[in-house]
């Protein structure tokens, strides 16, 4: 007996090794050293958790609004306080509950969904959490103090500027909603080039999970949808604290510059928003349909689709503002084109479900939920793009209505329906199906309640975002009924609460993949150890545990690839892109204190410029810039990263040993953010020149000569640079550090002209948008040419230290196109900003 | 008995669905129109939703799943009809629908094809929070009040002399934002004589919701008797 039982002893002692090896490399510090947690799966928990607690004082707002609205001239709520309240609800439930929620379930689910251990870039995700975190402190902050913005979360000047809202509740929205900003494009960065690299050998992107798809879908979009609002909430900021005058008349600003900067953030929001909530829908469907999901292809089409069209129909937030009838008729197509995408992911699911058998468990009640509301809000948003229309019900509360159709229907419920899924995974346990469904009831049965109704309301032509209302219009019992609504989805969400936090504790234990689900995560058990795998799968179709009914079992055993720990390095694969063969191992840094400091270090540079202590603020910019650049010197072959003598014993190298790797990836991405950005401030420029009637300067304020020269430098700087890049590939080390100090050196040079520019040239940039718009593109190539010069001389340091050299040419790698891209920059500035005045020629 | 309490739900000063205006008429049967079809389309999917979660449904113990490869060439053509059909020819053919029916009417609101210099021409400038309404060819400046004859058009003129405002007059017509730099112009017509309540639809701050007017429609005559009385000199 016992000969037969010994080789499952042996192997039981090898998988709690292994287990044991892995934890000790994976976990996060205890006690109060998780705060220097960088691990996906903490990471991600914290975002979701701090997503829910910024849902409920969103809901709050919420509640008190409809007090207020529940009888007509009612003296409950005044306006100023009104005003905040849809302000703060607005910028509450979009900023700092959906945005980063669905960031944090990218960032717990993508890994175990694509079967890798972290994301690439951990220190990011924990960096991008603290600055969410006290960002969202620093607006709620204003709230409490009474001094919450209160021009709408949209922020329309000239309402939002310096003259008609003096206080401090514009900036806290423009600074802390920038703040809080730096956590999505930085999540958005690092989940784009996770998902796209770091998936587990075989998942090629035809085999990858409908969720990843709709997670790479929405990084990306937000890596190109929110550089417009950054770059006109910091136009704003300057006009409203440096009286640089970017949206107002009198100088030749234009106020629909804003409208048109904040829509086409806008607009993608919305779907940025929808897209990671269905892609949570095309993954329950096939689950309780027990059957593959019915055109995988024409999904991933339309959320690619969808994903190009939001760019394209902004303005239809603007059909009343009088732009061109061409216009107008452009975005109304586009804008009912978006129906084509929704339709085939509605009739894929209902077709995997008419082909299947269905499970009807507690998630498939919400995603029930989801499609009557999100289909109701689906069709009056068509109504909406039909231009004749919108301009009746237009901010009405037809909008309203229509708004949280879309929005709860097409975030929150498939969120709930998700969580509900998700939960056994998360903790272990199974919610109960009764208090569930009555949560379910109750929130669907008030939101329709309060909604629906809503929509008469609006077409009986109730104004948004009015704090009172005459009798005697038809509204009152509308309101009223709206209000009772509103409070009786509240008790549905109190009622999901206490399931939730009873399950934690009452709960049964959940078998191991209780939905008989087909996607990688179900193989972990649960709750899913800070590792996820103990070994890394290959995968070979869409439903690896369909197909494998073992999987999860040989991969808590070990019999597949990355089961060891011996090395002590956190190590993920790197694949490559399309088809996911292994290219090389990523070495992830630790458990990290520089996320939470520097993060913390912002904060400071935050409030600074809230209470406008500039120079204070100037000293906390340069330590956290400090704090920034220090990030990247324990990388590579740093002694606490991977040391030089460090190799791995099969045939993969260590990222930091090759020529390519997430950094590169991730210095691209962050470029093409970087580029939106610019792309904003040139089609701010352009319309500032094809607007009538400007103001503009006596004479060109730039000397040509200088910025000509300036721009031969940063080119002299780029070249020398890239020589030595190729000369490093080549393994060629003589004059490589020569070569960097010559790009020093030039890159010095391109400095001290553009401060000379800056300082020198006759720009009154208070009192004429056209000046005020050249000195900001200056500035922001003189912030990209010192970042530049800063990250050169690190590079010297780096490989004086050994850490960087033509054997190990990977930093200079990922250097390269911060270079280029600052090259391009100081030539477009030249042509465009200093030459474009020229052909049109002032005066 | 419906219908007749359909009716007195839709009516109201401010409603859209009670039009007195030829723009606001163009705008109310678009409404039902789409709210019908689109009521049907909802159902359907609902209906189509509910039946195929109940069809044949599966308990929790029952052991899953079936795979693509039982997917029968029919089956699978089944599903291309479903996709194709439902995700593609249903929403280009109700976007055709709409235009066809939506173009025509919003080139009518906007009024072209109406010469805008026989219209009467009136400028009103919003200021937080009431409106300055002036009559450039009477020399009179009225403050919330915008007077009109009825049935025949009207060109105003919209700017703002602060803030972003929208001048709107539901039961007459659209509503047209008021844009401090830009001059907008709004083509109205009412259909009879009444006095019709306007507001402003854009968030103006503090007293917005407090910031609204009146459309004094006059018939021809009385107008032209309004107009003599508003003269410098007419009786006191």
């Amino acid at each position: 007996m016992n000969d037969f039982q010994q080789p499952d002893q042996n192997r039981h002692d090898r998988d709690q090794e292994l287990h044991r090896g892995l934890m000790a490399i994976w976990s996060n510090l205890p006690g109060w050293g998780s705060l220097s947690a960088v691990n996906h799966t903490t990471v991600g928990v914290r975002f979701m958790v701090t997503g829910a607690v910024f849902f409920l004082i969103g809901g709050v707002l919420a509640m008190l609004m409809r007090s207020q609205l529940a009888l007509p001239d009612n003296t409950l709520i005044d306006a100023a306080l009104y005003n905040q309240l849809f302000t703060m609800h607005g910028t509450v439930m979009m900023f700092l509950f959906a945005i980063p929620v669905l960031e944090g379930l990218g960032i717990y689910m993508v890994p175990k969904m694509t079967g890798t251990r972290d994301l690439l870039f951990p220190r990011i995700g924990a960096f991008g959490y603290y600055c969410y975190l006290f960002g969202g402190i620093i607006i709620m902050y204003s709230l409490f103090a009474g001094i919450a913005p209160d021009a709408g979360w949209f922020m329309y000047t000239p309402l939002s500027d310096a003259e008609f809202s003096p206080g401090r509740g514009s900036d806290f929205w423009l600074l802390g909603i920038t703040f809080v900003e730096i956590s999505a494009v930085s999540a958005g960065v690092e989940l784009t080039v996770s998902i796209l690299r770091g998936r587990a050998p075989g998942m090629t992107l035809t085999r990858m999970p409908i969720f990843c798809w709709s997670i790479l879908a929405m990084s990306l979009m937000i890596v190109f949808g929110f550089p417009p609002l950054i770059l006109a909430s910091i136009l704003l900021e300057l006009e409203r604290a440096a009286s640089m005058p970017f949206f107002n008349v009198a100088a030749g600003g234009d106020p629909l510059l804003w409208q048109h900067l904040f829509w086409l953030f806008g607009h993608p929001e919305v779907y940025i928003i929808y897209l990671p909530a269905a892609g949570v829908v095309s993954t329950l469907i096939p689950v309780f349909a027990r059957r593959p999901l019915v055109g995988y292809g024409w999904v991933v089409f339309s959320i690619v689709l969808m994903a190009f069209i939001s760019f394209a129909i902004w303005a239809h937030h603007m059909f009343t503002v009088g732009i061109p009838v061409a216009a107008q008729a452009f975005f109304s197509i586009a804008s009912m084109l978006v129906a084509i995408p929704t339709g085939i992911q509605v009739f894929s699911w209902l077709a995997t479900l008419w082909s299947g058998r269905v499970v009807f468990a507690l998630p498939m009640l919400w995603i029930f939920g989801f499609l009557v509301i999100f289909v109701c809000g689906g069709l009056t948003g068509v109504m909406l793009a039909l231009v004749p229309f919108n301009w009746q019900v237009h901010d009405t509360h037809f909008v309203v209505a229509h708004m949280h159709y879309v929005l709860v229907g097409g975030m929150f419920f498939p969120m709930m329906a998700g969580l509900y899924y998700w939960l056994p995974l998360f903790s272990g346990r199974m919610p109960s199906e009764n208090l569930g469904r009555w949560g379910f009831w109750l929130t669907f049965g008030g939101f329709n309640m309060t909604f629906l109704l809503m929509h008469l309301t609006g077409l009986l032509g109730m104004p948004r975002r009015v704090y009172t209302y005459e009798s005697g219009l038809g509204w009152d019992w509308l309101n009223l009924l709206s209000s009772v609504g509103g409070f009786v989805m509240a008790a549905g969400i109190a009622v999901i609460i206490i399931d939730i936090a009873m399950h934690f504790r009452f709960g049964r234990k959940a078998p191991q993949n209780p939905w008989q689900a087909d996607t990688l995560e179900w193989a972990l058990e649960a709750p899913p150890p800070p590792y996820n795998f103990i070994s890394i799968p290959s995968v070979s179709s869409r439903h690896p545990l369909w197909d494998n009914r073992n999987l999860a079992q040989e991969i808590a055993a070990g019999e597949h690839a990355m089961a060891d720990f011996e090395h002590g390095r956190r190590e993920v694969p790197y694949t490559s892109g399309l088809d996911a063969r292994p290219q090389s191992i990523v070495h992830l840094p630790g458990n990290s204190w520089i996320p939470l400091q520097a993060a913390t270090v912002m904060a400071v540079l935050c409030i600074c410029l809230l209470t406008r202590w500039y120079l204070l603020a100037a000293v906390t910019a340069v330590i956290s810039g400090v704090m920034l650049l220090r990030w990247s010197c324990f990388n590579g072959a740093h002694p606490q990263s991977a040391p030089v003598n460090d190799k791995r014993a099969d045939d993969l190298q260590l990222h930091s040993r090759t020529l390519d790797g997430p950094g590169i990836r991730g210095m691209k991405v962050t470029i093409m953010a970087d580029a939106t950005l610019y792309l904003c401030l040139l089609f701010g420029w352009i319309y500032f020149w094809i607007s009538p009637d400007r103001p503009l300067p006596d004479q060109m304020p730039l000397d040509v000569s200088v910025m000509v020269a300036c721009s031969l430098f940063v080119l002299l700087a780029n070249l020398s640079y890239l020589t030595a890049v190729r000369r490093a590939k080549a393994g060629m080390g003589t004059g490589l550090e020569y070569r960097l100090w010559l790009t020093c050196a030039f890159g010095l040079l391109h400095c001290i002209s553009l401060a000379w520019i800056l300082v020198f040239s006759p720009l009154q940039f208070t009192t004429l948008t056209h000046d005020a718009l050249i000195m900001f593109a200056i500035l922001y190539l003189m912030f990209h040419s010192v970042l530049a010069l800063f990250l050169t001389l690190i590079q010297i340091q780096r490989y004086r230290a050994g850490y960087v050299s033509e054997l190990l040419p990977y930093e200079f790698l990922v250097l390269a196109p911060w270079w280029i891209y600052t090259t391009v920059i100081a030539w477009s500035v030249l042509i465009i900003f200093a030459g474009l005045p020229m052909l049109w020629p002032i005066g | 008995m419906i219908i007749p309490l359909l009716v007195t739900a839709c009516s109201g000063p401010l409603s859209i669905l009670d039009p007195a205006g030829t723009a606001a008429a163009e705008t109310a049967p678009l409404w039902w129109g789409m709210f019908g079809f689109f009521t049907l389309v909802l159902f359907a999917v609902v209906l189509a939703f509910v039946y195929a979660v109940r069809r044949t449904p599966r308990s929790h113990t029952e052991p899953g799943p079936d795979t693509s490869e039982s997917d029968t060439p029919q089956l699978q053509r089944q599903h291309q009809v479903w996709i194709v059909g439902g995700g593609i020819v249903l929403p280009v053919a109700t976007i055709v629908t709409l235009l066809v029916f939506g173009i025509p009417a919003g080139n009518r609101m906007a009024g072209v094809g109406i010469d805008p210099d026989q219209a009467l021409h009136i400028e009103v400038t919003g200021y937080q929070w009431w409106w300055e309404v002036r009559y450039p060819n009477l020399s009179l400046t009225l403050r919330d009040e915008v007077h009109i004859p009825a049935g025949v058009p009207v060109r105003l003129h919209l700017t703002s002399a602060d803030v972003i405002h929208s001048f709107w007059v539901p039961r007459i017509g659209q509503k047209l934002d008021m844009i401090p730099g830009h001059v907008n112009e709004l083509l109205l017509q009412a259909d009879a004589p009444g006095i019709y309540p306007g507001v402003c639809a854009e968030f103006c701050g503090l007293a917005h919701a407090h910031m609204k007017f009146s459309l004094h429609v006059h018939s021809p005559e009385d107008f032209a008797a309004w107009q003599t009385a508003q003269q410098p000199g007419a009786a006191e």
